[in-house]
């Protein structure tokens, strides 16, 4: 493999894990909040205690997405710097504030209901601004020539296409939190918290898979070339539909011995998780060999080769030595009752 | 080419993203170390008064976080955001430092949550061992980061050939001249401010009479704690700014001038205290002159020849104000030092308690370390222009030609606002409702 695919492929696998953590840990936020009134206390618990230790190792994944690509395709960050100025700078600010509001909210029981409201809505429009930051890359958005480029804002604000992504980054959201949590609930050994995340899954499932149609649809009249090599792409996305619908049944799996509990929430998150790595890595594919439309290729955008194979040495290395302190971590706060159980 | 209103916005706006990441940044390095430091005192002591410290702390750094993880995160993204053409070299040279960095991040991230939310079921070894990794997760990518700087302003390991960059040696740019030096300067002086902040709230907890005897042994603890690390950092932060100095003499002696406001070359130079730099009439004004001690200090003997600005062409001579800014981080340096200094003489050998005036010294001296911080920051990014990478990337080809900045500008700085009165309304109410008093009656277990 060339240096330019491996690069591509570690970035696109990492845009791949944020895309799942970072659902998961904006979608938890604002589950939080909508379970935060005293009925649904038990589900709003069970969110905030997902949230608690991880939201910090998540968002580290996101520096890491934004480091990677500027070490690895530093021509491509040049071109993206520029453009992406106003809507990065508008998510780096509600980014700011759902964290620190966040944080704020645990310390400040006084201030706990607004913190707490302002923290989940702002979270729960986080994704979708990020994902709507991938129709730029597919050309059209972009003005200027050789010196300078700029988003033609109005543009992107018009674009039905640009909507369409955004739909599919709330949906994709709700969906993925509601069945992760309901995983969590269920190993938590709490019934009517899972039996509640698991009617949202069942409810958002099809909305995130209506929401991925319409935005193939729509790149069909926007973006021709993506929609071509995303045909080219169909037996990829062919996997990717049917670990859906296995995951998407495996919520009314019956269980042995227990006839009241429908559902394997844990084989249901594996495959759908399973489901957006295929949709991912297929759409990653049909986007090459573009970084961003037409200009910016994998290849006329990597650094040098020195300089990538010590990063390539360092990211292995890294990763051996941090990965003990992953598990640990996972066994603590995912799988340990002490933990899940606690009130 | 970028205009020069765009340029000036751009440094303003990533000046004040920085400014306010720092204030947190710091405390996120120094604070972790005195909870370490206070952990192995109550595992030593067996003194419970030690564990409820670290526990408190540990409370108040979890809110720190909360505003130094996004707006470091702010700060990361408006690299590329404001500086694409420092970026586009940066990813050809010195990326590694930023990767590493990373790495830094998930173990403090990681043992941070471990050490916070798994801490009563965890041993007592596995939770000094979680926060160790914590505070060396944080010194890690302080380190790391200012490495990155330390390349700006002594850059190595390419050279540039018409605009390209070539001949990388990634590991050469890694260890660049200024990089142990620099990175030594950051941690010390970190670790002073996080003494100093935790001494400065101590000893006004201490001002307050209607302390009980509990609450007050109980402080005074702390601010024992802090004066000791303050006084060893802050002290040490000063022999290892003289080597900065003379490694400013030796690589960057544009620099030196500016701060030294030195407009002729000349040996037996003197060192300039206080006063503005005047670039029209080339003199300091209003100054107090120490005859010889400049060349003395640049390079041990009084002979030494030092530069003067007059010996670069004016357009690339420094904001005269570096001068100020100089002063003011040494002169805080200076004072840091006497002050922990004389706090520890009265404690360790008049054994008395604190009088007032002293006590009121200890609270002024945490705002003074951050602006020792601050001050010294500006003074390394602003005595580095009109250059981004020093005698290679003029700032004006790093800055992005976007338009919109001033719309951005407003943006951050409200963000900044809210943020930084916020955290201040959210640990007084988080700290008033959770009284030391009712902490030191309770067994030591702390939620
Ligand atoms: C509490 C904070 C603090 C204190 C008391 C001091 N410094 Fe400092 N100084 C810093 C905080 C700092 C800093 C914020 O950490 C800087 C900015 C960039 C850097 O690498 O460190 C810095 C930079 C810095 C530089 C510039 C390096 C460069 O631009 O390449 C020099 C020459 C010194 N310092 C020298 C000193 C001396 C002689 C001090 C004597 C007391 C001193 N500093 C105290
Ligand atoms: C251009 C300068 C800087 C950049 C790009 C930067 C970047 C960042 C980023 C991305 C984070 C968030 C990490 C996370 O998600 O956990 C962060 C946090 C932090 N930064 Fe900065 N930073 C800069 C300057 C500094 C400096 C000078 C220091 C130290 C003196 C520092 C120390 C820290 C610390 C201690 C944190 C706390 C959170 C953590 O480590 O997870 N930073 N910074
Ligand atoms: C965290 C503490 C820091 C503060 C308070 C700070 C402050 C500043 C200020 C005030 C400027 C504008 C300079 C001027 O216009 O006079 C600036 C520029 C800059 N700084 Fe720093 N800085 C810090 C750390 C860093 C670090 C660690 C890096 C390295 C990654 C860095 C990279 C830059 C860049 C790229 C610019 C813009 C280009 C330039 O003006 O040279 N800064 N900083």
């Amino acid at each position: 493999m060339s240096d330019s695919t491996i690069a591509v492929l570690l970035l696109w696998s990492f845009i791949f894990i944020y895309s799942i953590a970072g659902s998961v840990d904006f979608g938890a936020g604002f589950w939080s909040m909508v379970y935060s009134n005293d009925r649904y206390t038990r589900a709003g618990k069970i969110a905030n205690r997902y949230l608690s230790p991880s939201w910090e190792v998540t968002n580290v994944f996101l520096v890491l997405l934004v480091v990677t690509l500027y070490s690895f395709f530093p021509y491509a960050a040049f071109s993206l710097g520029t453009v992406l100025l106003i809507p990065a700078s508008f998510i780096l600010i509600l980014l700011a504030i759902r964290s620190a509001f966040m944080v704020f909210a645990y310390a400040a029981s006084k201030y706990f209901k607004v913190l707490r409201w302002v923290s989940g809505i702002t979270g729960l429009l986080i994704p979708g601004l990020l994902v709507s930051v991938i129709p730029i890359t597919l050309g059209g958005f972009i003005g200027g020539g050789e010196e300078g480029h700029y988003l033609l804002l109005e543009k992107f604000l018009m674009s039905p296409m640009v909507y369409a992504y955004i739909a599919f980054g709330l949906a994709s959201e709700l969906f993925l939190s509601a069945l992760l949590l309901g995983d969590y609930a269920l190993e938590a050994g709490e019934e009517a918290t899972y039996q509640i995340y698991r009617r949202n899954a069942i409810f958002l499932g099809p909305m995130a898979l209506v929401a991925a149609i319409f935005t193939t649809l729509t790149m069909q009249y926007e973006a021709q070339w993506i929609f071509e090599n995303i045909q080219k792409e169909w037996s990829l996305f062919v996997f990717s539909l049917v670990f859906f619908l296995i995951g998407y049944s495996a919520l009314w799996w019956p269980k042995k011995g227990n006839k009241e509990l429908l559902g394997y929430p844990r084989i249901a998150v594996v495959s759908v998780v399973i489901q957006y790595g295929f949709a991912t890595f297929a759409f990653g594919r049909a986007h090459l060999p573009y970084l961003i439309y037409p200009n910016r290729t994998i290849e006329n955008s990597i650094t040098n080769s020195t300089l990538f194979h010590e990063l390539l040495i360092s990211y292995i290395v890294g990763t051996l030595i941090l990965l003990p302190g992953f598990v640990y971590f996972w066994f603590l706060f995912m799988k340990d009752r002490n933990y899940l159980r606690q009130d | 080419m970028t205009s020069v209103d765009q340029v000036v916005l751009a440094r303003a706006l990533f000046g004040t993203s920085l400014g306010f990441h720092i204030i947190f940044a710091s405390l996120g390095v120094g604070i972790p170390l005195m909870i370490v430091i206070a952990e192995i005192a109550s595992i030593i002591t067996k003194n419970k008064d030690y564990h409820i410290m670290a526990a408190r702390w540990t409370k108040a750094f979890a809110v720190l976080l909360g505003v130094a993880i996004p707006s470091g995160t702010i700060v990361g993204v408006q690299l590329a955001l404001l500086w694409p053409g420092f970026m586009e070299i940066v990813g050809q040279v010195i990326s590694l430092p930023f990767q590493i960095e990373i790495y830094a991040f998930f173990l403090e991230a990681l043992f941070m949550s471990i050490y916070v939310y798994a801490a009563d079921r965890l041993s007592n070894i596995a939770r000094l061992i979680s926060v160790i990794l914590v505070a060396f997760g944080a010194s890690a990518s302080a380190v790391l980061i200012t490495d990155a700087s330390a390349w700006m302003n002594t850059p190595a390991g390419f050279r540039l050939e018409n605009g390209q960059v070539v001949d990388v040696d990634p590991w050469a740019a890694v260890f660049n001249p200024s990089f142990f030096t620099a990175a030594t300067h950051v941690l010390l002086s970190a670790y002073a401010t996080g003494a100093f902040a935790i001494g400065a709230v101590a000893a006004y907890k201490l001002l307050r009479n209607q302390a009980s005897k509990l609450e007050k042994a109980f402080h005074q603890k702390a601010l024992t704690l802090a004066l000791i690390v303050g006084f060893l950092a802050s002290f040490l932060t000063a022999l290892n700014g003289h080597e900065a100095a003379q490694e400013l003499h030796e690589y960057q002696p544009l620099k030196l001038a500016a701060a030294e406001g030195l407009f002729e070359t000349m040996d037996y130079a003197p060192l300039a205290i206080g006063g503005f730099v005047d670039p029209e009439t080339e003199e300091v004004k209003y100054g107090i002159e120490i005859p010889y001690m400049l060349s003395w200090l640049a390079e041990g003997r009084f002979d030494a020849e030092v530069k003067g600005l007059n010996e670069f062409p004016r357009e690339y001579w420094p904001p005269a104000y570096t001068h100020t800014l100089f002063n003011l981080m040494v002169g805080i340096g200076s004072l840091l030092i006497v002050i922990s200094a004389i706090g520890l003489f009265m404690f360790f050998f008049m054994k008395k308690p604190f009088p007032k005036w002293m006590l009121w010294l200890f609270v002024l001296c945490g705002p003074l370390a951050m602006v020792g911080i601050e001050t010294g920051w500006i003074f390394s990014c602003s005595g580095r222009q009109p250059w981004t990478i020093y005698f290679m990337q003029t700032t004006d080809e790093a800055a992005t030609t976007a338009t919109g900045l001033g719309l951005v500008m407003v943006g951050f700085v409200s963000l900044y606002i809210v943020l930084g009165i916020a955290v201040i309304l959210i640990l007084l109410s988080f700290f008033k409702r959770r009284p030391l008093l009712k902490d030191l009656s309770t067994k030591g277990e702390i939620q």
